[in-house]
């Protein structure tokens, strides 16, 4: 298979894990920002090759996760109006808010059903035109052009049932919020592979001019995953940080205008909540004015009181790297993939679901 | 969640695209992609969205490097 087969060649990973090997002298810790990232790390065996003072970890990089309780709660509001259908990505579905969730609501009789495409949903509302179909629009720049593009073409074909609840996140404002913060303690970044594909290389030069941080757009096959460390190591060694591509088959410099035109049309920045991080400035998206029909928070009342966190719960440090998964009280006992407490034990991509299902920790 | 994955374009019809990889196919809307494909081209999915057309040149660079960390000996045509 083009474009994949070559980066999962055995030997050469080998062989780039030698270069890493000779080349690396100065400990170090390199966060990834990508849920995807997370699990492939786990997945190719990554950390069990590297050396020792190499140290990998996870940031927030899991839509999911970073999901406010809040805005589940919000989530879960919609679902409980009657001739309302909401529509969701699969794994929103579990994700505790701070007293139900998704699936809770729909084996309580809520319709809610999960969905691929945010075009799947615009489907369903033109199926059901006596009723209202909600689509809960998580996600970072990869996912919230999709989901604007979504709104358009319901605009254009006259479909005035479709709505969306917009809780969506924008990845750069979370990486200043983080850095700018006394508590990280970090030597570089594994940039995430598809945000890139939208944004490119701009928000991650003021991260490099600002903090001095090595930042490369790695892919996610096994010697994109090496090659980029490998990148990374190169800088550190020659005290040169910068902004480079590993990722370059799917990352062009500029990212993709058109998907950032279509996103700027339809929604604007605003401030938004984060698990963990709370709330970050410009961090999320709003619809515009001349959208807002298609705004679920405009059209139903959705305010929530307090949403509090699950008691004893570390995702919130996860997130920002502070602790690892073992280091939580609930890891593996009151908390795992059967009964999640946290978020990060409920995506597939969560930082305590990867280690659940990889480490032996 | 921001999986994506490179599919070969094997079908357009109009702003949609089918794609395949290893047998299994998606189809995907072309309003936001970069630059529009053409029948054969390796194209980036996600969430029923093709985001990028992924341009042959681009992926050769990323081999010529291997070579100059001393991974492949010469970069494959």
């Amino acid at each position: 298979m083009r474009y994949l087969s070559e980066y999962r060649d055995g030997e050469l990973a080998s062989k780039m894990v030698e270069r890493i090997k000779s080349t690396s002298k100065t400990p170090a810790r390199f966060m990834e920002i990508c849920g995807t990232h997370t699990v492939a790390i786990f997945k190719h065996g990554i950390r069990d090759v590297i050396p020792k003072h190499i140290d990998l970890i996870s940031g927030p990089g899991c839509p999911v996760c970073v999901t406010a309780a809040r805005d589940i709660d919000k989530a879960i509001k919609c679902a409980r109006i009657p001739n309302v259908i909401v529509t969701t990505f699969g794994d929103m579905m579990r994700v505790p808010g701070s007293g139900s969730s998704l699936k809770k609501e729909k084996s309580l009789g809520a319709d809610v059903r999960m969905v691929y495409s945010t075009m799947d949903a615009v489907e369903i509302a033109k199926q059901n035109p006596d009723k209202k179909v909600v689509f809960i629009g998580i996600g970072f720049e990869t996912t919230a052009p999709t989901i604007a593009a979504s709104v358009l073409a319901a605009q254009a074909q006259g479909v005035d049932n479709f709505l969306v609840l917009s809780s969506h996140k924008l990845l750069p404002p979370a990486l200043a919020a983080l850095l700018s913060g006394d508590d990280l303690d970090v030597t570089g970044f594994i940039c995430p592979g598809h945000v890139s594909v939208i944004i490119g290389v701009a928000p991650y030069q003021a991260v490099v001019e600002a903090y001095g941080k090595p930042c490369v757009i790695i892919g996610f096959e096994p010697l994109d995953i090496l090659q980029g460390i490998s990148m990374l190591v190169d800088q550190v060694e020659a005290g040169e940080p910068r902004v480079e591509i590993q990722y370059r088959r799917a990352v062009p410099a500029d990212g993709n205008p058109n998907a950032r035109r279509v996103m700027d049309q339809v929604f604007e920045p605003c401030d938004a909540p984060w698990r963990g991080l709370g709330w970050i400035p410009k961090s999320g998206l709003a619809f515009r004015e001349a959208y807002r029909a298609f705004d679920a928070d405009a059209l139903f009342d959705l305010e929530v009181s307090d949403s509090p966190e699950p008691p004893g719960c570390k995702c919130g440090e996860v997130l920002k790297g502070l602790v690892k998964p073992i280091d939580c009280k609930l890891f593996r006992k009151a908390c795992n993939p059967e009964n999640p407490i946290g978020p990060c034990m409920v995506s597939s991509e969560g930082t305590c679901a990867a280690y659940y299902r990889f480490s032996g920790d | 969640m921001c999986v994506a994955a490179p599919m070969k374009v094997i079908k357009i019809d109009g702003d949609v695209i089918r794609a395949e990889l290893g047998g299994t196919t998606k189809d995907a809307r072309l309003d936001i992609i970069d630059e529009r494909p053409e029948l054969g081209d390796y194209v980036v999915i996600h969430a029923g969205f093709a985001l990028h057309r992924i341009d042959p040149e681009e992926a050769k660079i990323t081999l010529g490097l291997w070579k100059e960390m001393g991974v492949i000996d010469e970069v494959p045509e």
